[in-house]
């Protein structure tokens, strides 16, 4: 019995990792299309205070208020930060790192004043262990709806990401695509966050196709290739933080962070060896 | 008009003379043509015609509206008033037939894909968003890559060609796209005397298969061999017409005012 429920616990974070770690990083394609590993940073910090002004006025911590309260936020601050450069002589990147840094604070001094049991740690790194049936559920939801949207839109998004102007004049709805990428983003990021939290779910919407940018010109490849490399390093983090007695969240972070090092090193395409 | 238009695309695969093996000429018409930027008229009355087989220079000084103009046809740019019909419709917003070359700084190099993918892009305006890449789609990207000399670069990253490379890259786009009219935004810029006359070649080539070739161009010293056909813009028409016929130095004088002296300052 105690056995069996043994099992259960380490395989839903598993699964929970793995999965989460093949769509983020898929989707992480689009964030080095975009080059905006910048925004995303941004972005999953800028959800703290509105997840967690939404736990304060709905009285509870559901997945649904937490998109709703998230997606407010990173609106919020991402439409500030566009107001503010069209409007000062400040450029975007300045008032975004000012308005997400002021909103993140903001959070995290709202955190002892929430009904629920939240802690900084299990913001920034989640906590895998904890993952629930429900959760899990969730992430597979969330996943493979972002997906198949990726997927069925790829040639518009393509179109987009390369050349906007000839793609709206090619009548590829441009607008659309950028916010259907916003939206998904913020689904994926609140899809991960109870899971692994705000810096991992930021380290797996980047390090996977940038690792694939040091190997391959190949679009296709970045995106699947970013998505088996999240796969794996999801569930490698999971393996090895039974075996050194580390968090599963903070062990898929170094182990992203190690395969880029030694792809910057060793790529026979890009690696700095090469040169 | 319909028949000619299937049958121009039922046979891609054989050779590209899209309208010369027509009795009659594929025509452009840009009638009255006036772009504004909220209240900055970049160019007000463009008149012109002409058709498939023509080589056409834009020529105009800095901000005569050169760019502006391929843009506003390719349907980068709104048009305020005034129309572009092609083979005698209107053109609404953007046509497949039209294919638009950026200028070398507007392009991201640095854009993860190869040569080959940049080809298989100028399919999707025919496939639209679901449509299956079948083998039709990669043979006419494979005889886009082949015409343009590009089989053996098409693997590269398009940071890794050289400039005449590159422009040929984009051609061969427009070309797998099935395209008649290409929108070639600065062309020559950058390129060395080798690339240049080998893209020279190419437009005159690409023009013979009944292809037509609107450009911008800087340099008014080679023109005449380069185009057949030339419109003098200074954001409205100085003149249009033969290009052996205009260049003339009292022309020179009218679009470049002051500038006449460096002709081909950037």
């Amino acid at each position: 019995m105690n056995n069996i429920a043994n099992i259960d616990l380490m395989v839903a974070p598993f699964i929970g990792a793995t999965v989460i770690g093949f769509a983020n990083g898929f989707f992480s394609g689009f964030v080095n299309l975009r080059r905006s590993a910048l925004s995303v940073s941004a972005l999953s910090h800028t959800m703290l205070p509105g997840i967690a002004i939404a736990v304060l006025i709905t009285q509870q911590l559901t997945q649904a208020n937490a998109f709703i309260g998230a997606l407010f936020a990173c609106i919020l601050v991402g439409l500030g930060s566009v107001l503010v450069s069209r409007n000062s002589r400040i450029p975007e990147s300045t008032a975004l790192a000012i308005l997400y840094t002021a909103a993140f604070s903001g959070g995290i001094a709202l955190l002892p004043h929430l009904p629920v049991i939240a802690s900084l740690e299990s913001w920034l790194f989640g906590d895998l262990s904890l993952m629930s049936q429900r959760d899990l559920n969730f992430i597979f939801i969330i996943s493979t709806i972002s997906l198949a949207l990726c997927n069925l839109f790829m040639r518009p998004l393509l179109l987009t990401m390369f050349e906007p102007h000839v793609a709206s004049a090619q009548g590829v709805p441009v607008r659309a695509m950028q916010y259907l990428i916003f939206t998904l983003l913020i689904l994926m990021l609140v899809a991960s966050l109870q899971a692994v939290g705000s810096v991992l779910s930021v380290s797996l919407l980047v390090a996977p196709s940038a690792i694939m940018l040091l190997f391959t010109d190949n679009t296709k490849s970045l995106f699947w290739g970013g998505a088996i490399i999240g796969a794996l390093s999801g569930a490698g983090g999971v393996l090895l933080s039974h075996f050194i007695n580390i968090h599963a969240g903070q062990a898929i972070v170094i182990l992203l962070g190690i395969i880029f090092l030694l792809a910057f090193t060793f790529s026979p395409r890009y690696g700095i060896l090469k040169k | 008009m319909t028949d000619h238009h299937s049958h121009a695309h039922a046979h891609i695969h054989e050779d590209h003379s899209c309208c010369a093996h027509h009795d009659h000429h594929h025509d452009i018409a840009v009638e009255n043509l006036t772009v504004k930027y909220r209240n900055l008229i970049a160019l007000q009355n463009i008149n012109f015609n002409t058709s498939c087989g023509n080589r056409l220079a834009l020529i105009g000084p800095n901000g005569a509206g050169k760019s502006t103009l391929l843009k506003a046809i390719a349907g980068l740019v709104k048009k305020s008033s005034g129309s572009i019909q092609w083979r005698g419709t209107a053109v609404r917003k953007w046509s497949s037939e039209f294919a638009y070359l950026p200028q070398r700084e507007e392009v991201d190099w640095n854009f993860p894909v190869t040569v080959r993918g940049l080809v298989e892009m100028g399919r999707y305006p025919q496939l639209g968003m679901w449509k299956k890449f079948t083998n039709k789609d990669t043979l006419a990207v494979d005889q886009a890559l082949e015409s343009l000399d590009l089989t053996d670069l098409q693997n590269r990253q398009i940071k890794q060609l050289s400039g005449g490379q590159q422009q040929r890259a984009f051609i061969a786009r427009a070309i797998a796209q099935e395209a008649h009219v290409l929108l070639l935004d600065e062309p020559f810029t950058g390129l060395d005397r080798n690339a240049a006359k080998s893209l020279g070649d190419l437009m005159h080539k690409l023009a013979g298969e009944g292809r037509l070739i609107i450009a911008s161009h800087h340099d008014i010293r080679s023109t005449k061999e380069l185009f057949n056909q030339v419109l003098f813009i200074n954001r409205e028409n100085v003149a249009f017409g033969d290009s052996q016929e205009l260049i003339t130095n009292e022309l020179l004088e009218t679009t470049f005012h002051s500038e006449t002296a460096h002709p081909n300052k950037p």
